[in-house]
């Protein structure tokens, strides 16, 4: 199996778009993600009953294969960008919501009473207060979803989507390694940076655990 | 809309369809073994390994990278770059899913012996036990259930991916998926990826039934 670099030097400008489509998607996926869960988290860690049922359901859905997410979302939004997108999502989920909810549980009852003491009111006790100590583990998820939907964008590739994996279909088809190795290096190669990227955010976000660390 | 259903109804009820080496009990099977045997292959591989890297506390650092590696690490594409290097054979099948199922099997591992109370592993040493005993008499019972839970992460990801076999020409469920979408069929490619769904959901609920059994008796 050889790399036949002539390629890759004639396909920069492919390669280039199929990484920032690839990027698009992961990223849109985390994005709708953390709009949906945020907000399920919150009730989910307010109302005890929704909890388990919250928790439940983005299990459920967890395990459906992706393949199968792509193929059953078909007959409602067809062989688009669109449902790559929603599939991810759907994927992303499962970690957003149960680290989110478990950020949340993380923050001392005495903490919020302090600040309920000092006269603020939930929602400001909810942005200020809870969401900032529970960001450590909700980045935890973040980066963890991330990473995945970087890897599973590949997936939509049979229906007719998927960055990268484009390049996959391509060798299969022609029996051709180089774009498939190209694929892999630069799909793993996003995902660490992309992964990276967040450690630095966590970091600027969190100044007050630097000095403890 | 209705219409795909009642369709997929049909194609899902219909004896005909159930029967002969194109039925759907025949790619079940098929499915189900790849599923099962990468599982063990990975368990014969993760377990091990999580339980060294727990019980020494070394290679902490190698864990948590191999698994966020394994998270990136894109399925399609491992499976066609072996299916190149090696043919048409089992291998890119069976590579691509127990380098799927190790890391979670690892990980969950690993933080199973870490859950371990560090109190009650040195009276186990205080009363004699040496690190052998320690491990499989101590940190193994009570890592049992994260490891459980790794073990069946690993299995449901593998369940849900082996539709891939399809993709280099071998059975599974995931036959339907690839067929029907050749076919421009999506009664046949719903029928498939539904019934994929279903066996990794039921195999999950199943065996989060067998762990609740198993652990009744334990608090944490």
């Amino acid at each position: 199996m050889t790399i036949d670099w002539s390629w890759i030097g004639d396909h920069t400008d492919d390669l280039t778009t199929l990484t920032v489509s690839h990027l698009q998607a992961a990223l849109g996926a985390v994005f709708l993600g953390l709009l949906i869960s945020l907000p399920l988290a919150v009730v989910a860690h307010r109302i005890r009953p929704l909890r388990g049922f919250l928790l439940g359901l983005s299990n459920v859905l967890f395990t459906i294969p992706s393949i199968a997410i792509f193929v059953l979302l078909l007959p409602v939004s067809g062989l688009t960008r669109t449902t790559t997108v929603i599939g991810l999502t759907v994927y992303t989920l499962v970690v957003l919501l149960r680290n989110t909810v478990e950020g949340l549980d993380s923050v001392p009852v005495k903490t919020k009473e302090a600040a309920k003491a000092m006269g603020s009111r939930p929602l400001r006790t909810l942005l200020t207060v809870e969401f900032p100590l529970a960001l450590p583990v909700i980045m935890a998820g973040v980066r963890i979803a991330t990473v995945m939907s970087i890897s599973l964008v590949s997936v939509a590739t049979y229906i007719g989507d998927g960055g990268l994996g484009q390049l996959f279909t391509d060798g299969f088809q022609r029996n051709f390694p180089t774009p498939v190795i190209a694929g892999v290096v630069l799909t793993i190669l996003l995902a660490v940076v992309a992964d990276a990227l967040l450690v630095a955010v966590q970091y600027a976000l969190t100044p007050w655990l630097r000095r403890r660390a | 809309m209705y219409e795909l259903f009642k369709n997929l109804g049909t194609w899902l009820t219909s004896g005909s369809q159930w029967s002969g080496t194109d039925g759907i009990a025949h790619r079940l099977a098929e499915h189900l073994e790849y599923s099962l045997l990468a599982t063990l292959v990975a368990a014969a591989i993760g377990l091990p390994l999580g339980l060294l890297i727990g019980h020494t506390g070394k290679g902490a650092f190698v864990a948590i990278n191999l698994a966020s590696f394994g998270r990136a690490l894109p399925t399609v594409g491992l499976v066609v770059l072996v299916f190149l290097a090696s043919g048409l054979s089992m291998w890119p099948v069976y590579v691509a899913l127990v380098a799927l199922a190790v890391p979670a099997i690892v990980t969950n591992t690993y933080a199973g012996m870490t859950a371990v109370d560090p109190d009650v592993r040195d009276a186990a040493r205080g009363q004699g036990m040496r690190g052998g005993q320690v491990l499989l008499q101590v940190e193994l019972p009570l890592a049992l259930p994260l490891i459980m839970t790794g073990l069946r992460l690993a299995l449901i990801q593998v369940v849900a991916t082996a539709t891939i076999a399809a993709y280099v020409s071998f059975g599974g469920l995931g036959r339907y998926v690839f067929d029907g979408l050749a076919q421009r069929d999506l009664v046949q490619v719903l029928g498939g990826a539904a019934l994929v769904a279903l066996v990794a959901v039921t195999l999950d609920l199943a065996l989060a039934a067998l762990q609740r059994f198993l652990f009744r008796h334990r608090t944490a």
